[in-house]
């Protein structure tokens, strides 16, 4: 694999002149915060950020897409019958993407491509997507990805992995995706050992500076109607306003709804983000609402990603620990310790 | 690849109004590509998404049998906006259709036993696509009785009213049809509760295994009386409804821990459900 260092003048140059081959997505300082948008001629990346305030899971999996669209017209033989609505799949690149966003994708796709269903639009989107990581120098005090499985430099769900050595950036390939990402990247040189160095002790330092573990070896063997049932989610949903903050920013939540829309003569079957945290989301026309309560709800989030992925994957929880709702939750509603409360319940 | 999301095109065929209320009618649909009709292959208890452009789509059970050909059937309650626009339509008028969706009765385990079905006011649709396939002389030999407790409000409440009159006459069905009140002098059948019928009409819970659908009121009255009889939990078959949109397991609202009643269900075993949160 290819492994490249440039100076912060050809990095720009270089990310630039990618543009020709991909769509590319960067951090953009938006006030006091970040978020990933696509590069345009005069776009100016800012790389020095902590974690954008929106994780990018909108760029493979969109707020709101377009799914099908019809005509209405009554006299039209082909009236009502929804066609699929024209997408582009052009090649892309997130560049700047934290290994705890990348680590979500992973998280998320056998929801949406598994054995028994395909989701085209998903599915399309992210194997188009090259996903050119940043290691974190400078960890968020609500962290906690390394008890999760993750790390400030963890490169298993990453195409490319960057580290950036305040004058320079470290490029290093990691796939097959990557590595065409690299050779597409113009200028640039092989880096000297103690460049190399150097970079292995920035991924050193920047482990050390996550203080946040969250015990959650335990959930897998705790019995489910148990944690279902535990006396603490009163408590815990208290303050909660149902605001659906934490679901939208999540990397890992992935819920939707479908709605028709009409305009004039056409119609457009379109998907939303949509969240638990909402009693439309589960509210029946018969009026019934299995989670009528705010507490069933917030139950229902920690359930799912603490619980019900853990025991139908078996691959962990549903959470990379990047803190985006512990950090923006508006009540201080903090995954962390409820991750805790469950870990260490145990059943009278 | 196939998108999962995509609805097959039908025509409205027929429209029959079930009920004296008329909120619950009986829509024909015929599929337009006869190669759609060939990828819809689908057993006894399983649903679909009926959509209609510009409006949404809904989750509705099967209630055609498939030894039916050439057609499906959907019995609709006229309850909310897309089911109230479907009221609206007539026959001959385009919709959409998703399917089939979901697991279906666990028709191996129930072959050479006794098979008692429970059914109460509209949820009867897929019971009715169970009765008409057990009925068919290729699968009748592979039940042994099969006994009927079937309940609504009232006489005029009854859904495909014309069946369960010849369902009556025939002598490989047992046909306990009841409602739970009426004056009408004529009515030639049980009056009470479905949860009391079944109590006075199943004897035996020997090698039988029970299919019950209906209103959650009635699922709660007739669980202790099945119980009594002396059915297990994992004899006790029950088909559970939820919000849905994709149908798929996909869209996230249908959950009861970590199962999804669209892609998991919606039949599950009453042994199943008490080892899962009872969030439904």
């Amino acid at each position: 694999m290819t492994t490249k260092v440039f100076t912060r003048q050809e990095w720009d140059r270089a990310l630039k002149a990618v543009r020709e081959s991909y769509k590319i997505f960067v951090p953009v300082k938006e006030g006091d915060f970040h978020n990933f948008r696509t590069m345009e001629e005069d776009t100016v990346p800012d790389f020095d950020f902590q974690n954008s305030r929106l994780s990018p899971k909108s760029i493979v999996y969109p707020q709101s897409e377009r799914m099908f669209e019809c005509l209405s017209d009554r006299e039209d033989p082909e009236a009502g019958i929804l066609k699929e609505a024209e997408k582009e799949y052009t090649p892309q690149a997130i560049v700047g993407i934290r290994p705890c966003d990348a680590h979500a994708f992973h998280i998320i796709k056998p929801n949406f491509d598994n054995p028994e269903y395909r989701d085209p639009w998903w599915i399309r989107r992210f194997e188009s997507t090259v996903l050119v990581g940043l290691g974190c120098n400078e960890p968020c005090s609500t962290c906690f990805c390394t008890s999760v499985g993750g790390g400030p430099f963890h490169e298993e769900y990453l195409d490319v992995i960057l580290y950036d050595m305040g004058d320079k950036f470290l490029a290093k390939g990691l796939t097959q995706k990557g590595e065409e990402f690299i050779n597409k990247m113009t200028g640039g040189n092989p880096p000297e050992d103690a460049v190399l160095k150097e970079a292995e002790d920035l991924a050193a330092s920047a482990a050390g500076k996550i203080t946040s573990l969250v015990p959650t070896e335990r959930l897998r063997e705790k019995a489910v109607n148990d944690l279902f049932d535990a006396p603490f989610w009163e408590d815990v949903a208290f303050a909660c306003i149902n605001c659906g903050t934490c679901t939208y920013l999540c990397p890992t939540c992935w819920c939707f709804d479908i709605q028709d829309e009409t305009w004039e003569n056409h119609v457009d079957r379109i998907r939303n983000w949509d969240s638990c945290m909402f009693p439309l989301f589960t509210l029946e026309a018969s009026g019934h609402n299995p989670r009528e309560n705010k507490s069933q709800r917030v139950r229902q989030r920690f359930m799912h990603k603490l619980k019900y992925y853990v025991d139908k994957y078996e691959k962990g929880v549903q959470c990379t620990g990047c803190g985006r709702c512990v950090c923006y939750c508006p009540v201080n509603i903090d995954i962390r310790q409820v991750a805790r409360l469950m870990d260490e319940y145990n059943a009278q | 690849m196939k998108n999962p999301y995509l609805p097959y095109p039908v025509r409205i065929d027929e429209v029959v109004t079930e009920t004296e209320d008329k909120n619950l009618k009986t829509f024909k649909l015929v599929f337009m590509d006869p190669e759609a009709e060939k990828d819809f292959s689908y057993i006894p208890g399983q649903f679909a998404e009926l959509s209609v452009a510009g409006k949404g789509e809904i989750s509705i059970g099967i209630a055609s049998s498939p030894t039916e050909k050439g057609f499906l059937k959907f019995t609709v309650n006229k309850v909310g906006l897309v089911t109230t626009h479907l009221h609206n339509m007539v026959e001959g008028e385009i919709m959409g259709i998703r399917g089939p969706l979901g697991n279906t009765y666990p028709w191996e385990d129930m072959e050479g036993k006794n098979v008692v079905i429970i059914g109460g006011g509209f949820a009867f649709t897929t019971l009715r696509s169970s009765i008409i396939y057990m009925l068919h002389p290729d699968n009748r030999p592979k039940f042994k009785d099969i006994i009927v407790v079937y309940g609504a409000r009232s006489p005029g409440m009854l859904l495909y009213k014309e069946e369960l009159a010849e369902w009556e006459q025939r002598d490989d069905l047992q046909m306990h049809i009841t409602v739970d009140a009426t004056d009408d002098p004529d009515w030639k059948y049980n009056v009470g509760f479905v949860p009391a019928i079944t109590e006075q009409k199943i004897t035996n819970a020997e090698n039988a295994i029970a299919i019950v659908c209906g209103p959650p009121v009635m699922i709660r009255f007739t669980q202790p009386v099945l119980e009594k009889l002396g059915f297990p939990p994992e004899r006790i078959i029950l088909s559970l409804e939820m919000r849905m949109k994709c149908g798929i397991g996909i869209c996230g609202r249908c959950n009861i821990g970590d199962k999804y009643v669209c892609k998991d269900g919606p039949v599950f075993s009453l042994a199943q459900l008490k080892n899962l949160p009872p969030e439904y």
